[in-house]
């Protein structure tokens, strides 16, 4: 199993005063702001260098992505399909701009270089971490426990950018899911969760949850209004 | 003031400035990175962008930053005499002159070896097409996440006769006493105010150019508005699919 | 976006699983359509034009009308032109350039059911025996592909051609105004025929799949049906696609449900087309 990570961004959105701010758009004025990512620097004010939510926390202004392709960073856990087999690994799509790389080197047992695709097939999911991102595409590795194929289940594909929100404060949000359908619950930070259950229909059902909590990410009392729709499945 | 211009009338009552009823919409096409609609009068532009994607063939490729790749066309029906499907030498132009519009806004140096696509397409025409295409396309850049440090805002100015008005219409396009029609699309950067799109065709003095800029920054920044409006209206980016 | 599209063999096992128990990700039977949504109007320039939606799958349809001249074996005829266009923006699996196999079958398919329904009344669109007829475009274009492109298209041609208006025309000038008449595209309304796909998806067949389903599909089967005047479902174009082959039980499953799926869909695509 993969540990689903702490988020940076857990908390409920409006509730802080986040404001939605489209390219161009000052969102501070003063010398003392420093422009932090999604941001820069005009004169004296800071401007939004992307549409998003506008984060002011004490001098650092931010724009968090609302929207748009996955952007891979080190650290990250995704899953991934296998779409290509090399001399030397795996080619994965995981809905990024480029492919990952999966190197041989960076399972964790030694693989004979006849015998890759009996690792690692074409269509194969594998849940795998970040590395290295560069400019060529991103290295991901399975070598940490909880990595590696995965089988069975299904996988839901969502907004990255909602993905925080699937999490939960701490994790509460799978917590209450895994809870009311039984399922497994694997997060990718890339928005592909992985759901695996006693019966294709507590998938099912995990996954109407999640695609709820995607539409109604921006509200006030989401985990209210997913435990009422929970209900409302039963 | 010399004589009279011949055009003292709108075709459809407008003010000499206003521009036609504006309709705006972000999101419309649900398996799309980003996407808008924009409408006005009764020329309406939908753009769809998709990526960043890694470029094919890989020879296109450049490894310092992505490309950004417009897409421009008219659907056969979307004007009166039927438009044969399929590129043509106009819309590869427009192609061209939009990517040259918004290239300015969009910052892709994260993004090397990859593409930023933007389809547009034109599914009624009234005139202006090109600046719908890049009113719709800039909501759906923005849309689409991609860094920008700036919106472009685009509005096709004309000069009936002597008269300078904004937003070109079909009926005014086609407009031929005196000194006839004269069409100036342009487009507007929110922030630096700059001049990303600038075309003509017909005749003006030099005066009466300045006129036509300063006419089309005022109604670029009116456009700016409805397209920040339905920005922020968007209420997902990209749901659920699949 | 290149190459042979992959899709996640767990994904593909567990909609093969659950359609194996008669049951489908998104809460449909096995021979339920998505919701369809029909909005008029896309062009004013047009003859006629809609959006049909099926789910979330979206079409464009429009009409034009042309004075031309006859085919030379169909000196009195009327003649018709489909083109269908896969647009890139539509899916990312759509590439820019000339129009692929794909969007050629697309729009063969439809001009097929629709020619060979005798949808049209092409002697009515004679202008001028040997010498003038009317020329009539369907032209198809894909806003968003979530599976069934088909079956929407195809419901999308026959609500612009149902609906279409002659452009005025003044025979002794022989010029064609900038306006329609109130005349209608001379349509036989009795012969209208929409297209049924049927697709096999590990031995189970399915109506109006969605793109993850389409994508791992055997067989795709579509079928042009007409009412033949006494309230029985008519066939009037076949394609079958994909690989995958036809077994008598396929066969035997998808004539029954022809018959009942039309009888539950002909009132429902006639409401689309006519209103009512």
């Amino acid at each position: 199993m993969v540990k689903v990570e702490k988020n940076e961004d857990n908390s409920e959105m409006n509730a802080q005063g986040r404001q939605m701010v489209v390219p161009g758009e000052t969102i501070v004025s003063g010398e003392h702001f420093l422009p932090g990512e999604g941001a820069y620097r005009d004169g004296d004010e800071i401007v939004a260098g992307r549409f998003g939510l506008a984060d002011v926390s004490d001098k650092f202004v931010k724009v968090i992505p609302v929207s748009g392709v996955y952007q891979a960073r080190r650290g990250n856990s995704i899953i991934a399909t296998v779409v290509d087999v090399t001399f030397n690994g795996w080619l994965l799509d995981f809905g990024g701009a480029q492919n990952a790389f999966l190197s041989i080197n960076e399972v964790p047992k030694f693989i004979n270089k006849n015998e890759l695709r009996e690792h690692f097939d074409f269509g194969d999911s594998v849940a795998c971490k970040v590395w290295d991102v560069k400019a060529r595409g991103i290295d991901v590795s399975v070598k940490m426990r909880g990595y590696g194929k995965i089988e069975g289940g299904m996988i839901v594909t969502v907004n990255p950018h909602k993905v925080p929100r699937v999490i939960g404060k701490e994790g509460s949000m799978v917590s209450l899911i895994k809870n009311a359908t039984g399922c497994n619950i694997t997060v990718g930070q890339n928005g592909r969760i992985w759901v695996s259950g006693n019966s294709i229909d507590d998938e099912i059902k995990t996954k109407k949850i999640i695609e709820f909590i995607c539409d109604n990410s921006i509200t006030h009392g989401l985990t209210e209004k997913v435990e009422a729709f929970i209900k409302t499945l039963k | 003031m010399a004589e009279k211009s011949k055009y003292t009338k709108r075709s459809d009552g407008r003010k000499i400035e206003e521009l036609r009823p504006i309709k705006a919409e972000v999101g419309i096409v649900p398996s799309a990175d980003g996407s808008a609609m924009y409408e006005s009068g009764n020329t309406r532009a939908i753009a769809v962008v998709r990526g960043p994607r890694t470029l094919h063939p890989q020879h296109m490729q450049n490894p310092q930053k992505g490309t950004l790749r417009v897409n421009y066309g008219m659907m056969s029906f979307s004007v009166w005499d039927r438009i044969k499907p399929g590129p043509s030498r106009r819309s590869q132009e427009i192609n061209k002159v939009i990517e040259w519009a918004l290239a300015p806004c969009i910052d892709l140096a994260e993004f090397p070896n990859s593409v930023v696509d933007v389809f547009i397409q034109i599914p009624q025409a009234d005139a202006g097409t090109r600046v719908a295409g890049i009113n719709a396309a800039a909501m759906a850049l923005a849309h689409a996440g991609i860094p920008m440090k700036q919106m472009a805002s685009a509005v096709a100015v004309g000069k009936m006769d002597k008269t300078l008005v904004v937003d070109v219409d079909k009926e005014e396009e086609d407009f031929e006493e005196g000194e006839g029609a004269t069409d100036i699309p342009l487009c507007i950067l929110s922030r630096t105010q700059e001049i990303s799109l600038l075309q003509l065709d017909g005749k003006i003095s030099p005066e009466e150019l300045k006129e036509v800029i300063s006419m089309g920054r005022k109604a670029c920044a009116e456009i700016l508005k409805i397209q920040t409006a339905a920005l922020k209206k968007a209420k997902d980016v990209r749901g659920i699919e699949k | 976006m290149s190459g042979e599209k992959i899709i996640p063999n767990l994904q593909k096992e567990r909609i093969i699983e659950y359609i194996g128990e008669k049951k489908r990700f998104d809460g449909r039977k096995l021979d339920e359509y998505r919701e369809i949504e029909v909005k008029m109007g896309i062009s004013n320039n047009a003859e006629s034009s809609c959006s049909v939606k099926f789910g979330k799958t979206e079409v464009y349809a429009g009409v034009k009308l042309l004075p031309s001249v006859p085919y030379p074996d169909s000196q009195d005829e009327g003649t018709f032109m489909t083109s269908a266009e896969l647009s890139p923006m539509s899916s990312e699996d759509f590439d820019l350039g000339p129009p692929k196999i794909d969007a050629i079958e697309l729009a063969r398919i439809i001009d097929r059911g629709i020619r060979e329904s005798g949808f049209i009344d092409f002697k009515k669109l004679c202008i001028k025996e040997g010498e003038k007829v009317w020329q009539v475009f369907l032209d198809i274009v894909t806003i968003n592909d979530d599976g069934n492109l088909m079956d929407v298209a195809g419901l999308a041609a026959i609500i612009a051609l149902g609906n279409a208006k002659m452009p005025v025309y003044d025979a002794e000038t022989n010029k064609v105004g900038h306006e329609l008449s109130k005349t209608h595209l001379p349509v036989e309304k009795d012969a209208m025929a929409f297209s049924m796909t049927f697709h096999k998806i590990d031995g189970t067949i399915v109506v109006d799949p969605t793109k993850e389903e389409e994508d791992i599909s055997d067989l795709r089967l579509t079928v042009a049906v007409a009412d033949d005047g006494k309230g029985k479902p008519r066939i009037t174009a076949m394609q079958k696609g994909k690989e995958g082959t036809v077994s008598e039980k396929d066969l035997a499953e998808i004539l029954d449900l022809i018959e009942h799926k039309w009888k539950e869909m002909f009132p429902k695509v006639s409401k689309f087309v006519w209103g009512k």
